[in-house]
């Protein structure tokens, strides 16, 4: 039965399990105040084994990594993020970030999902067989995906401060990690961050400066601007110039610039590697 | 129908003021079970004894045993029997068994919701089955009370939040550092409150703490009270920016922290906030500090009002950990029955089952 699921259908699976943490983790919370860790957990598990095999069937029909079009990228951002929040949110001891994170999962693979259009057009082999290449796109999205987590955490960050200053600190307030716990796993999840997107881009300029005209100028621009503001932000908040709310702030703007940059990484694609047009259902 | 003759009897803060709970005290539960010994009505004791409550739970083969008990323990504590007549908490059955739920849970704590008294009634039970004086019937009440408690701690929000000044500065410490094993203390006064503060810093894992006053001698004192070193008062603005968390309780006329103070301090020390806890009146902290980047100042007045907010939550969760308590208490009632009832029936000829009482 499950051996003729398509891999969207693994896709759909995965966004059912992430909405099924956010819905059990609003249960939870309306009943006993605080999101259940366990099964949260459980349903962003379930899910990140849907998305992991819906992502396989689709990278073995696309011939390498698939990031081919940005229904794909959007879907392996969000598997990048639950991927670092599986290895390294259990550390953070914090139930609402389980319960944020499935609701990122929940957000960007539904909306992946509901709009055909980025899922148009399959491109296959866009790697050109070329592993480094493929490494750089994957180590690039992956560090989009911790920039994600990196946005959650910033969002119980000011949440946090917005509790202490306002002097509300019952109800869910009580639920949300230590302000400076928070400003600890932000600083270290963005130099994670900037760390794998150096490395990306590392890789990807050895490729593009044998053949400068393989990547688009949009596509350039655009990846440089986000990696040059994760390095200021980065710079700043090591100088003490970018602090607290601030940082916070930057951190929720570069991942909305990582974001708005995968359209330019997306329309750059070389026509091609362009092989068929798909129905959505494949 | 058959079930067994469960009893609490005993007085509370319900209905004993502090100075009868002070002769109420038992300082021996030894001698009481000696007292007890030579009367078979009693088969099972446990003894409830703190500073708000001695209660005694027993199994005894008739409402008898409730009555000698009362009679040992008067006499032993020299207490009136009359007086202990009109003050005295005396239940059976269900509803003995149902109180130890609430008691255990800290829904009939003084202060409401608290945890120390789980810990209590555990050491009551430890005590009563290192005595050999724990049998069938109160082994299950006892295990089920401790189910019960923790079952309705983690589904409702009865211990949520502190309903103590000293303990909602604590947790407000906690919330902006996480482990109060690292953040350094300074506490500015040598008032009563400052010291209880101090305290409940110390008694969560503040290993660096400091104490600064105008009279050297007492805030040494009090520092040495507590393992903490001393600051010149001449000091304290000068030496801000070493400290995550001061508490303020002087009895200045003015303010003795201004807004320029704090400020230098955080330009010393940008990343790591700053809790200000003022608990002075008049006040002790420039309120300018509060607008601050990292800077979190809290008044008297924020501090009881959350600890007010608190206690309300707390109340507004009684009746739903009653009907919760009051399910399992039914359910562990009708098993004692069903149990007592099997074994009167399993007995060769007629008998009394054990711990059975007139129902």
């Amino acid at each position: 039965m499950f051996a003729d699921l398509t891999d969207r259908q693994w896709l759909w699976c995965a966004a059912a399990f992430y909405s099924a943490g956010v819905v059990l983790g609003t249960a939870g919370l309306v009943r006993v105040r605080r999101p259940s860790g366990v099964l949260v957990s459980g349903a962003i598990f379930a899910g990140y084994l849907c998305q992991w095999i819906g992502l396989g069937l689709r990278g073995h029909a696309t011939g390498g990594c698939p990031l081919g079009n940005r229904f794909e990228i959007v879907q392996f951002t969000a598997w990048s993020a639950i991927t670092l929040y599986l290895l390294v949110g259990v550390t953070f001891r914090s139930s609402l970030l389980g319960y944020l994170t499935s609701g990122l999962g929940a957000v960007l693979t539904l909306v992946s999902l509901s709009i055909p259009a980025w899922d148009a057009v399959l491109r296959t082999h866009i790697f050109g067989g070329n592993p480094w290449i493929e490494l750089h796109a994957a180590l690039a999205i992956f560090s989009y995906g911790v920039f994600g987590l990196l946005a959650l955490t910033s969002t119980l960050f000011l949440f946090r401060h917005f509790s202490l200053k306002s002097k509300q600190l019952d109800g869910w307030f009580s639920l949300l990690p230590s302000i400076l716990d928070l400003d600890h796993i932000e600083v270290r999840l963005l130099a994670t961050g900037t760390a794998l997107l150096t490395l990306a881009l590392a890789f990807g300029s050895v490729y593009w400066s044998r053949d400068t005209a393989t990547v688009g100028h949009a596509k350039l621009a655009a990846t440089i601007a986000v990696w040059v503001l994760a390095l200021l932000a980065l710079a700043l908040r090591a100088l003490g110039r970018l602090l607290a709310k601030r940082f916070a702030w930057a951190c929720l703007a570069l991942f909305a610039g990582a974001l708005l940059s995968l359209q330019a990484v997306d329309s750059s694609r070389h026509p091609s590697s362009v092989t068929a047009a798909t129905p959505a259902g494949k | 129908m058959s079930e067994p003759f469960l009893f609490v009897i005993g007085a509370t803060h319900h209905s004993a003021p502090l100075e009868v709970r002070e002769r109420l005290a038992l300082t021996s539960e030894d001698d009481l079970r000696a007292d007890l010994a030579p009367h078979g009505a009693i088969r099972e004791l446990a003894v409830l004894n703190t500073c708000n409550r001695v209660e005694f739970y027993g199994v005894g083969t008739d409402e008898s045993a409730a009555a000698l008990v009362q009679a040992a323990y008067c006499a032993r504590q020299k207490f009136d029997p009359a007086e202990f007549e009109r003050i005295r908490l005396r239940l059976t059955g269900r509803a003995a068994a149902l109180h130890l739920f609430e008691v255990a849970s800290g829904i009939d704590s003084q202060l409401l919701g608290e945890n120390e008294i789980f810990g209590q009634v555990k050491d009551a039970y430890a005590a009563a089955q290192a005595a050999g004086s724990t049998g069938a019937v109160l082994n299950r009440v006892f295990q089920k009370a401790f189910q019960a408690a923790k079952h309705v701690r983690t589904h409702t929000a009865i211990s949520a939040g502190t309903v103590s000044i000293a303990n909602v500065a604590v947790e407000l410490a906690a919330d902006i550092f996480g482990s109060l094993a690292d953040a350094k203390v300074l506490i500015l006064g040598t008032g009563e409150i400052g010291n209880l503060t101090a305290k409940a810093f110390a008694s969560r894992g503040a290993a660096d703490l400091a104490v600064a006053g105008r009279r050297p001698e007492v805030a040494s004192e009090i520092a040495g009270g507590l393992g903490a070193g001393t600051v010149p008062f001449a000091e304290r603005e000068s030496r801000l920016a070493d400290y995550d968390v001061v508490v303020c309780s002087t009895a200045a006329p003015a303010t003795i922290l201004s807004g320029a103070a704090v400020a230098a301090a955080m330009r010393r020390r940008p990343a790591r906030p700053l809790l200000l806890i003022d608990l002075a009146v008049p006040r002790d902290v420039d309120a300018a500090a509060a607008k601050l980047e990292n800077v979190f100042l809290y008044n008297l007045d924020d501090l009881a009002g959350i600890a007010e907010r608190n206690r309300t939550a707390r109340a507004a969760e009684v009746d739903r950990c009653r009907a919760l308590l009051a399910e399992r208490a039914d359910v562990l009632w009708s098993h004692l029955r069903r149990q007592a009832a099997g074994d009167r029936d399993d007995r060769p000829g007629p008998a009394t089952a054990p711990g059975h009482a007139a129902s």
